[in-house]
């Protein structure tokens, strides 16, 4: 018998806390095979964020960083300019990345630090159980908005690979999400891309993951799914909205 | 000894940091700490150090948490309203035992207060800098030298004790000029750390820098091991300079810029002939209880000489463990007391000058 789809070695063999059908799991996947596959795992530091990934720190292998809520690219990069030769990345959601943190992410990619971020963008704050993110869509039913987003209240989604596309330090900025085989696949190339050009001093990369939430979103996983492709790939359409390629930072 | 050089407080505590092989700095500006900054901004590119201004004093303290998370000697420096902005970096980096040296120029406060020279930080830097449970070391010059001489240590005990050190200076000691005498240069092997989080090479399990502990009972040994460790800090790190304490009957307390006030009221008042003394705690965090437990015996008073409110009258209350009346003099807002109103303040204590 052969085993297909080992267990990468950056995931350590421990259980996940994270809900069924959250596809955090396969995100953290994609992350640990990019990794085994660079050959990066012994020189690779990893920033935790706050939230429901705050636990990766126990789940990768290489060594890790739990930085405060929002400040992951600012720890990241205390750690890049401090050891210009390890692989670093954060692992941040959109609570931490687009309101908390927005600032620390924007300076981070204008000065075209050179780290990865790997964004994770379910539309609502799982961990403290399902308030209005910076990605929550107008009309968005989550705890503190009962009636559904008002914008008019409660301010526009932030669509944020559009906006850090703007800045000249980012090197990569793309949209992926893991709703099929397809899609999985897609992240996972630009999971891998985002490393490499790392490893070649290109600058800011982001990889925005379109992910689900069903426990807080009050769905199945099979309907989270679906409504993520009803209606948030419509509001965050997949694609690469900057990539220098070959060029240099 | 080496030769003498003319410095601003600010420049000097940067010099000396390179010197004690700090490599690493981040901050934001603010008035009046600027220079330190500045000095760290021109020197550090040239000897392949790392500068980087942050866009806030919040992302500055985090950069200062992730590279010492990487082993790095690093620090960062700001004024009074920055630590407050720097609290919530300062208790994270305090629960992940992460080694650092953060610099407080204090200025008027509270909000944005004013640019003039300050103490009113006292109770922030030694009590409660951040959320939780825990200490920084913090060390209190009085002159542009001691300044100099103390930075290396604060840096050597963070490592050590694996903890954030503070330097808590003030717009005075950071903007005035005094010759100094540098220290030799020496080498910091960053790789020496073998908790940080810096790669494991496949050579060992991997270091996580964290401060979640999600078990409540995880939480409490771990915070309870950090204040064994404080302990044994109390015990071994107090520092104090006693001046004319031996026989004295009055004797004042005072660190920093209104130490030296003191000193001038002391010595004009001791040429009266009045017994007259001063304590300078060199550790505010250890606060040196030792010194003043000491001189309780004989002492009739102590008289506390501080540019705030009165926030170390407390400390000193305990120290004397409430034998002795513990008096305050103090001016705030960015007011520098002048030798003549804390000698005054002497002799109304003394009640008089008795020739």
């Amino acid at each position: 018998m052969t085993v297909k789809g080992e267990r990468p070695h950056a995931l350590l063999d421990v259980p996940l806390h994270y809900c069924p059908g959250c596809t955090h799991g396969i995100v953290h996947r994609l992350v640990a095979e990019a990794i085994d596959e660079l050959g990066v795992e012994g020189k690779t530091v990893g920033v935790a964020s706050v939230g429901c990934s705050v636990f990766t720190y126990n789940y990768f292998g290489c060594d890790m960083v739990q930085a405060p809520h929002g400040r992951a690219p600012a720890v990241a990069t205390g750690i890049k300019r401090a050891r210009p030769e390890n692989v670093v990345f954060t692992y941040q959601g959109d609570g931490d990345l687009a309101a908390i943190g927005m600032g620390e992410t924007v300076h981070a990619a204008a000065r075209g630090e050179n780290i990865v971020a790997i964004f994770i963008n379910n539309a609502i704050y799982g961990m403290t159980g399902g308030q209005m993110a910076p990605t929550t869509l107008p009309g968005q039913v989550t705890q503190t908005t009962p009636y559904g987003r008002d914008v008019k209240t409660a301010g526009n989604p932030i669509r944020v690979c559009e906006m850090l596309s703007s800045l000249d330090g980012v090197a990569l900025a793309q949209r992926v999400t893991v709703d099929c085989v397809k899609n999985v696949k897609a992240a996972k190339r630009a999971i891998k891309k985002a490393f490499e050009y790392q490893m070649a001093g290109k600058g800011y990369c982001i990889v925005e993951v379109v992910s689900t939430c069903p426990t807080n979103w009050g769905m199945a996983p099979k309907d989270a799914i679906q409504w993520l492709r009803d209606n948030m790939l419509p509001y965050y359409p997949l694609g690469v909205y900057k990539d220098i390629g070959e060029g240099e930072q | 000894m080496a030769e003498r050089v003319l410095m601003k407080g600010n420049e000097a505590i940067a010099e000396a940091a390179i010197a004690a092989g700090c490599r690493h700095f981040f901050g934001y500006p603010i008035t009046p700490q600027t220079e330190v900054a500045a000095y760290m901004s021109k020197r550090m590119p040239k000897i392949g150090g790392v500068y980087l201004q942050g866009e806030s004093e919040v992302a500055s303290i985090n950069m200062v948490l992730g590279a010492g998370a990487a082993g790095a000697r690093v620090m960062t420096s700001t004024s009074s309203p920055g630590i407050s902005l720097m609290s919530e970096g300062i208790s994270y980096i305090a629960g992940s035992d992460v080694p650092c040296l953060i610099i407080n120029v204090q200025r008027g406060g509270p909000g944005l207060g004013g640019i003039q020279p300050s103490q009113a930080d006292y109770c922030q830097a030694t009590k409660a800098t951040g959320h939780g449970d825990f200490h920084m070391l913090v060390f209190a010059p009085s002159t542009v030298q001691e300044m100099v001489d103390l930075v290396a240590g604060a840096f050597d005990l963070g490592d050590k004790y694996r903890m954030p050190a503070m330097v808590l200076s003030d717009g005075m000691l950071g903007q005035m000029m005094e010759p100094v005498a540098l220290p030799e240069p020496k080498e910091v092997d960053n790789d020496s750390k073998p908790w940080a989080a810096c790669g494991h090479q496949n050579k060992r399990e991997h270091n996580v820098i964290n401060s979640l502990y999600i078990n409540p009972q995880e939480l409490e040994d771990l915070v309870r091991e950090r204040y064994k460790k404080y302990e044994k800090i109390k015990e071994t790190e107090q520092r104090a300079e006693e001046y004319l304490a031996d026989d004295a009957d009055i004797i004042i307390v005072a660190f920093g810029a209104s130490s030296r006030v003191s000193r001038s009221a002391v010595d004009k008042a001791r040429k009266e002939g009045i017994k007259v003394g001063l304590i300078r705690p060199i550790t505010l965090w250890p606060f040196p209880e030792k010194a003043i437990w000491k001189h309780a015996g004989h002492a009739k008073a102590f008289l506390s000489v501080e540019m705030n409110m009165g926030q170390m009258v407390d400390d000193i209350r305990l120290a004397c463990r409430c034998t002795r009346p513990v008096e305050f003099y103090g001016r705030t807002g960015g007011i520098i007391p002048t030798p003549k109103e804390v000698y005054d303040e002497i002799v109304r204590l003394n009640g008089g000058v008795q020739r």
